[in-house]
């Protein structure tokens, strides 16, 4: 999974053609890392949709820039937009039930 | 068919994993998707369990608990278990539409915070609204929160808070607090904490994200709104039973019923250790001694019926 900054957010998320999750995650978040392994699963499943993680430590400003108050939160952009707003890690199952749309 | 399966991957989990599969018994611990390592995944220092003369990281402390069950043969999958059925010699363990049998089960799922179960709490939670601050603390430097709780833990995280937040508010029911006289006067001597007795959140407010409470006094009935960036809620934990509240005996205060000293529950194969079944240490190493005693229990029950 790629590491987007707030260098490369606008290039990497907001102009890119096809849906990103972005997972906006940190080393000191317990169920960050579990929800990390699960995202990488599904990254190697399907095309149709690009997952990226923001590192909040590293890029304060963006976590700042799209509310963020608890992690792991994954946003999934179309178009530039959010079009989905997962908060708190969830079992493979219902993170794929909650992306349907997108895979 | 397994000879032993345990759910829960705390302290107590874990435990009973290292003790049955020393004694060869090859268990399989469901550890849940993304709560594996329980409640000490959500906190930092862990002082006071034995062994660690410098303290240890909760998650630490849970990696370290895994490897050394999965050393002796322990089998952890990241699953949730999703129903059970009890009756007779072989228990039957489901992980949707899976099925796992075993001859014996212990049951280690710990507890889950307790929620305030006002309007606004389940729309705005993760968007300002916390159980943990550990874990979401960072996001408020600079602002205003509210704390609400009376106990040690909702001490802890205020004073934890200040960290980051400018002001930190403990909103308490009642006028007399449960949290222990050390915790509560340090809470009192932190300039940037500040108090609100006898007054119940009775409302969570904001569009996007929490940006008031709605106050009720618990005296007169009067009620009031003050302004808020964040909202903590450390009123307590109820232990995790849905999955057998309607097989196993509970307690009032909602715990397994176990025989005596032992973790037998009223069913014979199932037992059950940890938070689950305490409604008074809850801590790290009584879970971990209480997970023992059901290993122990389900060698002896294997041992008497094979
Ligand atoms: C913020 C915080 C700080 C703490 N600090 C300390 C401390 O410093 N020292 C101390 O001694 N204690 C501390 N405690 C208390 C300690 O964490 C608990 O007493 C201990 O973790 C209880 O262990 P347990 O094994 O019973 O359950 P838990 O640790 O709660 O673990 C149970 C786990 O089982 C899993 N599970 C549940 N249901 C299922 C299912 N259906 N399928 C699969 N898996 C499932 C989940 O992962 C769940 O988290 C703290 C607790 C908190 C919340």
């Amino acid at each position: 999974m790629k590491n987007v900054t707030k260098d490369s957010f606008q290039a990497d998320v907001l102009n890119s053609d096809k849906p990103v999750l972005v997972d906006f995650w940190a080393e000191w978040c317990g169920p960050c890392r579990m929800v990390g392994p699960i995202l990488e699963q599904i990254d190697g499943e399907t095309d149709k949709i690009e997952i990226v993680k923001v590192n909040v430590d590293e890029n304060p400003e963006l976590a700042q820039q799209f509310q963020i108050t608890s992690i792991p939160n994954m946003k999934v952009f179309k178009g530039g937009e959010v079009v989905k707003d997962i908060i708190g890690a969830k079992p493979k199952a219902a993170l794929e039930a909650d992306l349907a749309d997108f895979l | 068919m397994h000879d032993v399966i345990i759910i829960g991957s705390g302290p107590a989990g874990y435990t009973a994993a290292i003790y049955a599969a020393r004694a060869n018994l090859s268990p399989v611990l469901f550890a849940s998707s993304v709560e594996s390592g329980g409640d000490l995944m959500t906190t930092t220092d862990v002082e006071n369990y034995p062994g660690f003369p410098t303290g240890i990281q909760g998650p630490e402390l849970m990696f370290n608990m895994q490897q050394q069950a999965e050393r002796f043969g322990t089998e952890v999958r990241l699953e949730d278990v999703t129903s059970l059925e009890l009756d007779g010699d072989v228990k039957k363990v489901w992980v949707g539409e899976e099925l796992f049998e075993t001859k014996t089960l212990i049951f280690a799922t710990g507890s889950a915070y307790r929620k305030l179960g006002v309007e606004g709490e389940e729309r705005l939670s993760g968007r300002g609204i916390s159980w943990c601050a550990t874990c979401d603390g960072f996001f408020f430097k600079g602002k205003n929160l509210v704390v609400v709780g009376g106990g040690d833990s909702a001490m802890e995280e205020a004073m934890f808070l200040t960290t980051f937040a400018d002001k930190v508010t403990i909103v308490h029911r009642s006028e007399t607090f449960r949290a222990s006289p050390v915790m509560l006067d340090r809470a009192r001597a932190n300039e940037k904490i500040e108090f609100i007795t006898n007054s119940a959140v009775s409302r969570v407010i904001g569009e996007e994200a929490v940006t008031s409470l709605e106050l009720t006094d618990t005296v007169t009935g009067a009620t009031s709104e003050i302004e808020i960036d964040g909202l903590f809620i450390a009123i307590g934990s109820d232990p995790r039973t849905h999955l057998i509240h309607d097989k196993l005996t509970l307690n009032d205060d909602g715990t397994i019923v176990v025989d005596g000293r032992s973790s037998k529950t009223n069913i014979e194969g199932v037992f059950a250790a940890g938070d689950v079944v305490d409604g008074t240490y809850r801590q790290a190493v009584t879970a971990a001694a209480s997970g023992m005693v059901a290993a122990l229990d389900a060698q002896h029950h294997l041992e008497d019926h094979a």
